[in-house]
């Protein structure tokens, strides 16, 4: 088992992923995804990895350098935020058509305008269909686990995609914790040497990036979506080795005081642990509420999620980003398709939470399962409701 | 430039083509003839990055792939991001040991939208960083793919689609960016100018700067006979004089040493270029005036370049 | 025999749409294009080539001989070859209707 180290959630991700022996890495500084790409040139430069770091002049280049990486056959890491992952947003879409496995990390961060710098899930909401594979860390031990996690799933041949893995900025990526290190032998043996499906090799010459006309195109876009859905149990896979190597278990839906719940809050990301601490207190006070969050969000866990809120009578959901022009946002509008079809339909009921950094506290929190609770009882469920915002 | 070869020299090429028949390029397209003369100075041991455009379009619509060396499309403004990242993948797998030894010659290529335009900031990254990487700009002075549409490769007073030659905007506002001393202002090994109609120019140029570790460019002058609206058959005719009129001169900058690439006793007269030119048929005498006006002016610069660049 | 590359199911998809036949452009007969087709007169011929080195189609090519000929399967007839010789022996012939 390696060691125990108080460490910025940051410079423990660069360090996991310095670990996966990262060959390439293309990068350009955003707040608050910095620390981790400064933690990386380190590495590179004092000689601790054997890698290039190509320090790039956009986040466009760096998604683009980082197929290029990977295309011929290097075991490629990029991390970004916010505009930096709306400037990329071309690309994302091109790299799981390309099959390249890249990994990049996103510290959740709003979208302008006006400017801000601070978290919420606007940039990654955007981003949801680009056809990667996407993992939540709520915290900074999660993100030095699912690194390697990631690159595994990635490059695993029954998948072959890219994969990113979402942390919450600052919230997530400035804080300071104790992390449990791997050795380096147990990052070598969970994760295997990247043995590219198909590269750029001058002896066996390919073309990556036809033209896909009509005859052809609609047939490679299904191929994609179905390497995508069916990415799904090679993520089981690598979350029950990751918790033979370290003990920690990891499920594509988390929980929390779920089973026997009146009322379960559905959200992302690092409110859980506010979230915890709420549902704890209001336990203390006899009444029964849980939590359900998505640790694998694309492929969608349809299935474990249902399983997951199984017969309770309420669900909340957390948005943390706004889908301007609908009444309904993204979080909110998933979570009711999955109800649809589902064989017990809870009342549904929605909020939007903590969006451009706003502060949630526990009080927040409570607040919102008490809501659940009171629909429970019979109130109406209402329109969504905007949490701690001045009206 | 064929002139001063034997003329049989066209034989000594090397046979394999690996920018095949059966492209869909235009009757007549010079960018066609570019990738295949830059596929005979470079040989197999090549890996192509596409941008978006006339080139890669006209050379891999799926199923039929003109290259005979692995290549790769991504987007349009991204070629010479993709090939840092090309450039800089190989290098570390060589480093590890994961990749056999020796040079593999790492080509980003891109239309003059796809450069002077939309991927002029990732060509100044590729530059900027030296990878060992060329990055070839086929210039054919518009956006063809799309239908002929003005770019800042445009020349001044050509008529394009969004350079319409109306009675009040007579085409082309504004005067051709220069790129390639935007390429010479990142300090690079090396830099040229070249056209299609003098094929062993370029092939000579694309070794030479293939011989330097570091980024270097080529800009090739490529006539389109679709958007220039010229006749398929008179491509090279209509490269030769660009470049005999001054319209184009042939250079080359050699870690910051410039040197024209012909001497030219005398530059031909503009209009012969112009008059055969669908694009330029409306032209009036000023500014058939100001354009040889403009480019004696810039003509007098680069030789003067080349004088004062050979004493430092 | 490969199964033709418009009928493919999604299953058969390769991975990541990367194509694995270079240079199978050549299956494309682009000589269907033409409306006028290059004649050598091998009276004038000097074989020197120049036809070749111009072609955009790469499709010129000499006999056992050493006199150039198009091939007819790609030669789109954009005439460069017969603008561009140096003895004028190349003449455009239009395609029977």
């Amino acid at each position: 088992m390696g060691k125990r180290k108080g460490v910025e959630s940051s410079i423990a991700l660069a360090d996991s992923a310095a670990m996966c022996r990262i060959e390439a890495i293309a990068a350009y500084p955003i707040t608050p995804q910095t620390h981790i790409v400064e933690h990386l040139s380190e590495w590179v430069n004092d000689g601790h990895l054997e890698a290039e770091f190509v320090p790039v002049e956009s986040e466009h280049s760096a998604m683009s350098a980082a197929l290029g990486m990977s295309a011929v056959g290097a075991r490629t890491f990029t991390a970004t935020s916010s505009q930096g992952l709306a400037l990329m947003h071309e690309i994302l879409f091109i790299a799981p058509a390309m099959r390249l496995p890249v990994v990049m990390a996103v510290a959740n961060r709003s979208l302008s305008g006006p400017i801000s710098i601070w978290n919420d899930h606007s940039d990654i909401m955007t981003d949801r269909d680009i056809g990667w594979v996407q993992i939540f860390a709520e915290n900074g031990q999660e993100c030095f686990d699912l690194v390697p996690a990631c690159f595994r799933v990635a490059e695993d041949k029954r998948v072959v995609l890219p994969t990113i893995l979402n942390f919450d900025g600052f919230v997530v990526s400035h804080m300071i914790e104790p992390i449990e290190f791997w050795t380096q032998e147990q990052f070598d043996a969970y994760l295997p040497p990247f043995d590219p499906q198909i590269k750029l090799d001058v002896r066996k010459p390919v073309a990556m990036g036809a033209v896909g006309i009509p005859e052809i195109y609609y047939e490679a876009r299904l191929a994609q979506q179905n390497a995508l859905l069916n990415a799904k149990a090679v993520v089981v896979e690598a979350f029950a080795e990751l918790e033979k190597m370290v003990g920690r278990k990891y499920n594509l839906v988390e929980t929390y005081k779920a089973d026997d719940a009146d009322a379960i809050l559905y959200l992302m990301g690092s409110l859980s642990e506010t979230a915890m601490t709420a549902v704890d207190n209001l336990r203390k006070q006899g009444k029964k509420v849980g939590l359900v969050r998505p640790r694998l969000w694309r492929p969608f866990p349809t299935e474990e999620l249902v399983a997951a809120f199984g017969n309770v009578p309420v669900v909340g959901v957390c948005d943390r980003a706004l889908a301007f022009g609908h009444e309904h946002h993204m979080v909110a509008q998933e979570i009711r398709a999955l109800f649809y079809d589902a064989p017990h339909r809870p009342k549904l009921v929605e909020f939007v939470i903590g969006l451009g950094g706003r502060d949630v506290t526990i009080g927040d929190m409570e607040h919102i399962l008490n809501r659940l609770l009171e629909v429970k009882n019979g109130a109406p469920v209402g329109p969504v409701e905007y949490v701690g915002v001045r009206k | 430039m064929i002139e001063q070869y034997n003329v049989y020299a066209a034989k000594l090429l090397p046979p394999e083509e690996l920018f095949a028949s059966g492209h869909k390029a235009c009757q007549g397209c010079a960018p066609a003839l570019a990738l295949r003369y830059l596929m005979k100075a470079l040989g197999p041991n090549t890996i192509v990055c596409n941008a978006t455009g006339c080139m890669e379009i006209v050379s891999s619509a799926y199923p039929d792939i003109a290259w005979g060396v692995p290549w790769i499309h991504v987007a349009f403004e991204n070629a010479a991001a993709v090939a840092s990242g090309v450039e800089s993948g190989i290098k570390i797998l060589q480093r590890k040991g994961k990749l056999a030894p020796g040079r593999i010659n790492v080509v980003a290529i891109g239309g003059d939208g796809g450069t002077f335009d939309i991927g002029l900031q990732a060509l100044s990254g590729m530059l900027e960083r030296g990878h060992n990487a060329m990055y070839l700009c086929y210039d054919n002075e518009a956006y063809m793919n799309t239908g002929i549409q003005r770019s800042s490769g445009t020349p001044f007073g050509a008529s394009t689609t969004t350079s319409p030659a109306g009675k009040a905007i007579p085409g082309q506002k504004t005067v051709k960016k220069d790129l390639l001393e935007i390429g010479v202002a990142h300090q690079i090994a090396y830099a040229a100018t070249a056209c299609t109609s003098y094929p062993f120019d370029f092939m000579e140029k694309v070794k030479k700067a293939f011989s330097y570790d570091g980024a270097k460019l080529i800009h090739i002058l490529a006539p389109c006979p679709t958007g220039w609206r010229t006749n398929p058959g008179e491509v090279i005719k209509h490269g030769r004089l660009a470049v005999q009129t001054g319209m184009f001169p042939l250079y080359e900058v050699d870690h910051g040493r410039y040197k024209m690439s012909m001497d030219l006793p005398f530059l031909k007269p503009l209009k012969m270029y112009l008059s055969p030119q669908g694009r330029y048929r409306h032209l009036s005498e000023e500014q058939i005036a100001i354009i040889e006006a403009n480019l004696k002016a810039r003509y007098a610069k680069l030789q003067a370049l080349c004088r004062i660049t050979a004493e430092v | 025999m490969a199964k033709n590359p418009m009928e493919l199911k999604w299953q058969e998809i390769p991975l990541g749409f990367v194509w694995h036949q270079p240079k199978s452009s050549l299956n494309n007969h682009t000589g269907s294009w033409r409306s006028e087709r290059p004649i050598w007169d091998e009276q004038h011929c000097i074989r020197c080539g120049v036809c070749a080195l111009f072609c955009p189609e790469a499709c010129i090519r000499t006999d056992e001989r050493g006199y150039f000929h198009a091939d007819l399967d790609y030669c789109k007839g954009c005439s460069i070859c017969a603008h561009e010789c140096w003895t004028g022996c190349i003449k455009m012939k239009p395609e029977e209707a």
